[in-house]
């Protein structure tokens, strides 16, 4: 089928639901509404509401009540309604859903899939354009995905429902109205990064809404007779290093693409195991495309505070002057 | 009085007796150094031993860590809960073996787990065509601090809109560590719960038959799909918070003498001293199973077996990934432990 990101995750939850009745959706707004998004459009009226919540309104009461929901048996996904409303569950999602597993020396497991709507470029009022991959991340004991395209954002999800891990699941907001094909039987894998366009001069590393916009650098530095490839990471914890260093082996330089911000952003971290592992094959420093070290912005200033095509193009010609 | 409230009496005695002898003999392993940490339960043995009577084997327990007394009547080893405070382990064991889940330490988190575990037991009543809970229910344990954690009170909204069959015990021990009851509420708790549009039961947390007969009704209220009960008990923590707590920095020892005198073992025991002609036999058995239970905890204890090295990695993730493999192995070969694997 050929929809948008925001369709392919609304056929993803109703596969999970439909394939196994352990599963449930829980979220502000997701039943009646069908989601701030419509990502969950007409799944109360085919599950009832035992199986798509309409919970109060209380990040942390989502969280909590799914890892007890969890430990009850059940394999909940949770909606946070946007990226900046998670900040009152970390709580639950630091200290307890990441560790209860390790706590209890593997006699709980958690299967709760968090989705969030991150990223910005929409236009929208504060808090509802944040990318807090960062603080998931650096949390052990948390799975961390995220998807650029209709495709992953199907296959992905069913990957994250079906793991016994707790899964932070991040949907770019700004490509939930993009669209592409879909294959419904292609196999989840929720480790691997793919490579998703080869070049040999610069390997441009992005993941989720910033896929979109390395591609497009990547055509354009093309008619400049520049060959970038495009990694896209979409598992950010754990990183596909095993997949991602022989292609930065192969190429020699490297330009890593986020919308979060630059410090202790997971540009930095991709930078440091690429020095680490690949240091005799760099023919330049790995350079980093991010959102710069302030407050996200209003939204009239966001299109060139987030890293846009001029900006990674920028970033490729300044890696191939070393 | 009943034969069989004789046997309950007796039940809650043991329970409150043998709490009391594994906290002394725990703070004692505190003191020789082989605990880093215990917090009593002394003083607060009434509100464990009336739950304990009053919670079903298919009941699901959400405690915290002053439970101690709970947690060996629900037959948790001593050794399991000392594991914890001796750095051998973060405090597991099966929950589902003794439908019992592990301490909780972030206060008032595991509320909110509680109902969750509750909003489950709905769905599987349902499955199965039940109309309510198949004598189910969760309860969940709290502390007069937990009382204004945010997660709390969101337990408290989800409970009841989701008229969950959960009961929230807390125990209102006057102090949370240095911070006494009137820094977290300007109004008794048990009041807060009629704006949640929660049932609620106050009661006298050194009465371990009033503690019983509000568990039981709370439960019974739970099992028959009412909806959610908050139960304060109004009791005193006798010791500092921990071991580690200095408790004469912030109240005054006429306060904790005042509340010794309202001793709930000595209340129950003097109301059976004087109704039991059996008492001193039944109560030199008591003393004899303590002594045995106190000698069984010093050797659990210091016979733990320190972790495998390696744990960590093994239960970050359902299974290890490359990059648990790689840090693994960079762990086991690092000098101080490269003897060890």
């Amino acid at each position: 089928m050929n929809v948008n990101l925001a369709t392919a995750i609304n056929h993803s939850l109703r596969d999970g639901l439909a394939n196994d009745d352990s599963t449930l959706l829980m979220g502000q707004d997701i039943g009646q509404l069908g989601g701030v998004f419509r990502v969950t459009d007409g799944l109360l009226q085919d599950f009832g509401p035992n199986r798509v919540v309409d919970t109060p309104l209380g990040e942390a009461g989502i969280v909590g009540t799914a890892i007890g929901l969890a430990m009850a048996g059940y394999r909940p996904v949770c909606e946070i309604q946007f990226d900046g409303f998670v900040f009152p569950a970390m709580n639950q999602i630091t200290t307890q859903l990441a560790r209860i597993h390790h706590r209890s020396r593997g006699y709980i497991s958690l299967p709760v899939v968090i989705r969030i709507p991150v990223a910005g470029g929409i236009g929208a009022i504060e808090h509802h354009s944040e990318s807090p991959e960062s603080y998931f991340v650096h949390t052990p004991g948390l799975r961390v995905i995220t998807c650029s395209n209709p495709q992953d954002g199907y296959s992905l999800l069913q990957g994250a429902i079906a793991s016994d891990d707790p899964v932070i699941f991040l949907e770019p907001k700004s490509r939930y109205w993009d669209k592409g094909d879909v294959d419904v039987t292609a196999k989840p894998d929720i480790e691997s990064a793919t490579l998703v366009r080869d070049g040999s001069n610069v390997v441009l590393i992005a993941y989720g809404a910033t896929v979109k916009p390395a591609l497009e650098a990547a055509a354009e530095l093309e008619d400049e007779g520049i060959e970038c490839a495009v990694v896209d990471l979409r598992s950010l914890a754990p990183l596909d290093l095993d997949g991602l260093m022989p292609i930065v082996q192969r190429v020699g330089r490297a330009v890593v693409v986020h919308e979060a911000s630059l410090t202790g952003g997971l540009g930095a971290e991709v930078a440091a195991r690429i020095t680490e592992s690949e240091f005799y094959s760099l023919e330049s420093p790995v350079l980093r495309v991010t959102g710069y070290d302030t407050p996200y912005p209003a939204s009239q200033l966001e299109h060139g505070w987030l890293p846009n095509k001029p900006r990674i193009v920028d970033a490729v010609h300044t890696a191939l002057s070393f | 009085m009943m034969a069989d409230t004789s046997t309950q009496l007796w039940a809650m005695l043991r329970t409150m007796v043998l709490s009391r002898e594994f906290d002394s003999t725990a703070i004692n392993l505190q003191r020789q150094g082989e605990l880093a940490l215990w917090p009593s339960s002394r003083g607060q043995e009434a509100i464990h031993a009336g739950a304990a009577l009053a919670i079903g084997p298919n009941d699901v327990v959400f405690p915290t860590y002053r439970e101690q007394g709970l947690l060996l009547a629900r037959g948790v080893s001593p050794d399991s809960i000392l594991a914890l405070y001796r750095g051998t382990s973060l405090g597991a064991w099966d929950p589902a073996r003794h439908n019992c889940f592990p301490t909780t330490l972030v206060i008032g988190a595991h509320t909110l787990h509680a109902v969750g575990y509750a909003m489950g037991m709905q769905r599987d009543a349902q499955k199965a065509g039940a109309p309510e809970n198949s004598n189910r229910a969760v309860i969940a344990f709290l502390g007069d601090g937990a009382m204004s954690e945010g997660e709390t009170n969101e337990a408290f909204v989800w409970a009841s809109t989701q008229n969950a069959p959960v009961v929230f015990l807390c125990s209102n021990n006057g102090w949370a560590i240095s911070a006494p009851t009137s820094v977290q509420t300007s109004v008794a708790f048990h009041k807060r719960a009629a704006g949640f549009g929660i049932r609620a039961v106050h009661v006298d947390g050194n009465d371990a038959l009033a503690c019983y007969e509000a568990t039981n009704s709370a439960l019974e209220h739970a099992h028959a799909g009412n909806g959610p009960t908050f139960i304060e008990a109004s009791t005193y923590r006798i010791n500092a918070h921990t071991t580690s707590d200095d408790d004469s920095r912030y109240r005054d020892s006429n306060e904790v003498d005042m509340w010794t005198k309202l001793d709930p073992i000595d209340q129950l025991a003097g109301a059976l001293r004087e109704s039991d002609a059996g008492f001193d036999e039944k109560w030199a058995e008591l003393q004899a199973e303590c002594a045995e239970l106190a000698s069984q905890t010093r050797e659990a204890c210091r016979e733990l077996p320190t972790p495998d090295l390696l744990e960590p990695f093994d239960f970050t993730l359902s299974a290890r990934t490359s990059e648990l493999d790689r840090q693994a192995y960079a762990y086991s070969q690092q000098p101080l432990l490269r003897e060890f694997t």
